[in-house]
């Protein structure tokens, strides 16, 4: 019965807006960062760190970005991947470029960048929806993927291409042990997603999932149609040039376009599709499901007899698994892994009663 | 006195056709102020599309629109809202991933200063302005009886209900007009009891004008001050409802024949 709401009536209308309006979702949410911020760098192998939680906290910041665009205001997108690429580049310019300029604010810097880029391409969207705007957002794909690799400026006339990041270094720390950069991304990470918490309740939120759902009444309640777009746009692209920059910097440690190509896009669009549409815990979620999917079958096909299974048939089952599962998703849980979360839990708060 | 006594809106010779397809033509009437006016007449009869003109969803070929003083060759969707004309739709036009509340909120975001950082990061005048907000809503809310699904989900609720949280929703924008496109299609006696009630108090307590589209006769004779009649685009009857009723046209036309 832990999971009583007895007594946790809301009093007041600003309680009622809290991030978590009962008491032990709130506790478990402070306990999850505690450990997350406090025992985890010290527990974590360089492995975990650096190979798995890093990457998972970047996509699921990925995940988020795309998440405003799509899943809350209801504009499609293919071009995720070109906006954390422009964030990526952007910050790796402005800390070669611009003398004494922090890290923090280059990477920041880096998702205005990003943020420019995606209403640029978002302005379409003011004349076209659905599969038109795919189309055009698939233009910003090729488009900034071909700019970064054609013209030798961005990666600072490097014959490969691939620039080696510089060193992580924040108010004289140096960050770039994997624990740093684990803190480093964790700390992007659970400051953007509370600020896109705060932004899909507030009014701005409530306009974009207006327009998503039915774009005629939106305007004639007084929605302003094109403001409202190209605001999320705006915020997308920024969370989506910051993780980039993540991605190039506390993850790979090296920036280069082909990181930022088509895949990369059609992944952040898999996880929010199986994490949940509209849902901000569900990018968490389907990051996570995406990182962990592979390892899980790696490890699944070690117990097999040795030969049943080899090294190019897992990469296929892979994509098998996950094409199966966006088929499914898509077919019978639109709202995702957040869904089924939320589901076990409406089923433990009115434990031990069945309804 | 003249504010009172003008009309809150006048069309004037208001023409509308959809490629080349006339679907109304020179159309002209008065909507008094604080009264309730019922358009009927078939289907088909333009009576959707003059809604759509009042405010700005169409764009008619001819004729003027006198809004609350300002006139008008043609309005827009976000210029009406603004001016205060709030409307619902023939078929129901909600934020369908949205709750009661949420939807009802929407309804409310021209009556927003504060800005989006502002709201976002929970500073300067948004903390103050979202408990008004809120409570202003909470009014609404009651005001319909909405109380126990101001968290369902809009889609969750049954079609009755679904009708009056989009009245919900146009009525938390404190409308001057309020156009209501069928807003009892598709119910039992009983909710167009309740509904027809609502209107009836909506229209008395706030003063707020209303045009409503309506096809059941008893309920139109009930709540209305004023009826005009439009038969295939053109306007075929307009007074008080007893004298509409009385009027062989409209007879002809649309109370006994054809329905
Ligand atoms: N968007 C539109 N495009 C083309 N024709 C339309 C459109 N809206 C309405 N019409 C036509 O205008 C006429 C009047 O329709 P409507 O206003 O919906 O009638 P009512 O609401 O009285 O049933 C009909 O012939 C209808 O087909
Ligand atoms: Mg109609």
């Amino acid at each position: 019965m832990f999971y009583t709401e007895a007594g946790q009536f809301s009093s007041h209308y600003r309680t009622d807006r809290r991030l978590f309006r009962l008491r032990q979702d709130r506790y478990s949410l402070y306990a999850l960062l505690l450990f997350a911020f406090a025992v985890v760098p010290f527990i974590g192998s360089d492995y975990w760190l650096n190979a798995i939680l890093t990457p998972f906290l970047v996509l699921s910041l990925a995940g988020l970005g795309l998440n405003l665009l799509t899943g809350y205001a209801g504009q499609l997108s293919l071009g995720s991947a070109a906006f954390m690429a422009v964030g990526a580049f952007a910050t790796y310019n402005l800390e070669l470029r611009v003398p004494g300029l922090p890290l923090l604010g280059s990477i920041v810097l880096g998702g205005v960048f990003a943020a420019a880029a995606s209403v640029l391409f978002g302005l379409p969207s003011l004349r076209i929806k659905g599969f038109y705007l795919l189309v055009s957002t698939l233009a910003a794909q090729f488009f900034v993927q071909w700019l970064f690799t054609k013209v030798g400026w961005f990666s600072n006339d490097n014959a490969s291409g691939v620039i080696t990041a510089p060193p992580l270094v924040i108010a004289g720390h140096d960050l770039s042990n994997p624990a740093g950069r684990y803190l480093l991304t964790l700390g992007f990470v659970v400051a953007l997603t509370l600020l896109a918490r705060n932004v899909v309740k507030s009014e701005l939120g409530r306009n974009w999932m207006a327009v998503r759902d039915m774009d005629t009444a939106a305007a004639v309640i007084g929605i302003p149609l094109a403001r409202t777009k190209l605001l999320a746009f705006a915020l997308s692209g920024f969370i989506l040039g910051v993780a980039g920059a993540l991605w190039a910097f506390t993850y790979l440690g090296t920036v280069e376009p082909h990181g930022f190509d088509l895949s990369r896009s059609f992944q952040v669009l898999f996880i929010i599709i199986i994490g949940g549409l509209g849902s901000i815990a569900g990018n968490f979620l389907g990051a996570a499901f995406i990182v962990l999917l592979p390892i899980a079958l790696s490890l699944a096909s070690g117990f097999m007899p040795a030969g049943v299974i080899d090294a190019g048939q897992l990469e296929n089952l892979q994509k098998i698994v996950f094409g199966l599962l966006i088929i499914g998703f898509l077919i019978k849980e639109p709202e995702g892994l957040a869904r089924l979360w939320q589901q076990l839990r409406e089923r433990a708060r009115v434990w031990p009663l069945r309804y | 006195m003249t504010e009172i006594s003008s009309p809150l809106l006048r069309l004037e010779g208001i023409s509308l056709s959809f490629k080349g397809v006339k679907a109304i033509s020179d159309i002209s009437f008065d909507v008094a102020r604080g009264r309730i006016t019922a358009l009927i007449g078939p289907n088909g009869a333009g009576k959707s599309s003059l809604l759509n003109v009042i405010n700005g969803v169409y764009r008619p070929q001819a004729g003027r629109i006198v809004f609350d003083g300002e006139v008008r060759q043609r309005m827009n969707p976000h210029r009406a809202a603004v001016r205060g004309i709030a409307r619902t739709f023939q078929n129901i036009a909600l934020f369908k991933g949205m709750s009661v509340l949420d939807n009802v909120l929407t309804g409310r975001n021209l009556k927003r200063r504060s800005s989006w950082l502002e709201q976002a990061l929970r500073i300067g005048r948004a903390p103050a302005e979202d408990d008004a907000q809120r409570r202003r809503a909470e009014e609404v809310i009651a005001f319909l009886h909405l109380q126990p699904w101001r968290h369902t989900l809009v889609s969750k609720l049954p079609y009755g209900l679904q009708k009056r949280v989009e009245l919900a929703r146009a009525l938390a924008a404190e409308p001057k007009l309020l156009l209501l496109d069928e807003p009892m299609a598709g119910m039992n006696a009983e909710e167009k009891r309740e509904m027809s009630r609502f209107i009836a108090d909506v229209n008395r307590e706030f003063d707020t004008t209303v045009v409503l589209i309506e096809h059941d006769i008893g309920v139109v004779m009930n709540l209305s001050d004023h009826v005009v009649v439009l038969d295939y685009g053109r306007k075929i009857g307009d007074g008080p409802p007893d004298e509409v009723r009385r009027n062989p046209e409209v007879i002809a036309a649309y109370l006994g024949t054809r329905h």
